[in-house]
């Protein structure tokens, strides 16, 4: 999509040069993030009238009494906070060259979780959270991290932490190349892939509450906002890349690589369509 | 006096058995490299099934060990999966807008 979106993006950046009125005005007809989080989030709230607003983010556990029993039981020791502790050791411990994580973030990487992923106007591409751990770590002659466990879940749990409750603040800015990636996620979340012909739709927008075998679906709407986090399922932590590539394989589709820019393109979408909603990683699922 | 049928047959019966295998084989590597193109061609579209890829190492592994009826199979049986997620790809690329909540 965003190389079918990347030549109309162009042109039509060219035109709002020369003529800016009917550029923007094209733009706006093609792209519309504030309409679509409108009716998002309109979606969820009238199928499921009894759901607290604020309490979707806890996905699968909004939908069903006795695993939200479960959970509850399981948040006085929680599976992650060895995570945390990992995290915020790697967040202090300096690099080869004296500086620490706390240099590349606003307000020392504390409390920003929730503005993440954003569009970086200079970079010309999305920047999520893990990216841009990762960039801080190659920008100051570190080597990356893997973008699915481990360290990155460390970092990524221990920073979500120094942001819970606090609202999703994503930005679309009105810009072509913004409007593409985000239009590129929204395509990537609807369209149907792998053996199973499933969309992460499928499962996430036209039946979250219901089982697929026994596990019961999460709602599209505040599923990003408990990444990074531990699956009983994967006995560890995970990231959000790791629950991507892990969709995928689900529905017998064969995994994007690890830092494919689609899945910081639907990772955008998604924490977009959740504005509003609080921050609550990392999150325990089954 | 001899039926044509029957010539047929003794023929096909004493032709030897590498003049079969031959063209099995011919026949089994021309129907890999079309699976692979088009597994190839699903893997560019990034949307490669795992069972087009479990089917085409079959069909491999089964041809360097000579067993060319099995390594036909597999290889058929990865070009329709191949073509399927292609087709896939193609239909969604408008068929996805369909499913967008309004």
């Amino acid at each position: 999509m965003k190389a079918l979106l990347a030549p109309a993006a162009g042109l039509a950046l060219a035109l709002s040069i020369a003529i800016p009125g009917i550029a923007d005005a094209w733009a706006a007809e093609m792209v519309d993030p504030k309409a679509d989080l409108k009716t998002f989030q309109a979606y969820f709230y009238e199928k499921f009238p009894n759901v607290k607003h604020e309490d979707f983010v806890n996905g699968p556990y909004s939908m069903d009494e006795g695993m939200r029993k479960q959970w509850e039981e399981k948040e006085e020791f929680p599976p992650y906070d060895f995570a945390i502790e990992k995290g915020k050791e790697l967040f202090e411990t300096p690099f080869k060259n004296g500086k620490t994580f706390a240099d590349c973030f606003e307000n020392g990487g504390i409390g920003v979780r929730q503005n993440f992923p954003r569009f970086d106007l200079k970079l010309g591409e999305v920047v999520t959270l893990e990216y841009a751990v990762n960039r801080c770590l190659t920008e100051n002659g570190e080597t990356p991290y893997s973008y699915v466990k481990d360290e990155m879940a460390a970092v990524t749990a221990y920073m979500a932490s120094t942001s819970r409750g606090k609202p999703f603040a994503i930005d679309v800015p009105n810009d072509p190349r913004a409007l593409a990636a985000y239009e590129a996620g929204k395509q990537y979340f609807y369209t149907r892939r792998g053996q199973l012909n499933f969309s992460c739709a499928s499962c996430h927008v036209q039946n979250p509450g219901n089982r697929i075998r026994a596990e019961v679906l999460a709602p599209a709407l505040g599923i990003t906002a408990a990444l990074p986090i531990y699956r009983s399922e994967w006995g560890g932590m995970g990231t959000a890349t790791r629950r991507y590539m892990s969709c995928n394989s689900q529905v017998r589709g064969t995994p994007l690589a690890p830092d494919d820019e689609l899945y910081r393109d639907v990772d955008y979408f998604l924490s977009f369509m959740s504005n509003g909603l609080p921050i609550s990683g990392p999150g325990a699922r089954p | 006096m001899v039926s044509a049928f029957a010539r047929t047959a003794l023929v096909a019966l004493l032709l030897p058995a590498s003049a079969v295998l031959a063209a099995s084989a011919q026949e089994t590597k021309e129907a890999y490299s079309a699976a692979k193109a088009l597994s190839d061609k699903a893997a560019a579209n990034k949307n490669q099934w795992p069972a087009t890829l479990t089917a085409l190492a079959a069909a491999k592994a089964a041809i360097e060990a000579g067993r060319h009826d099995e390594a036909l199979s597999k290889a058929k049986e990865a070009e329709a999966l191949a073509r399927a997620s292609i087709e896939q790809t193609e239909r969604e690329k408008t068929a996805w807008k369909d499913a967008v909540i309004r």
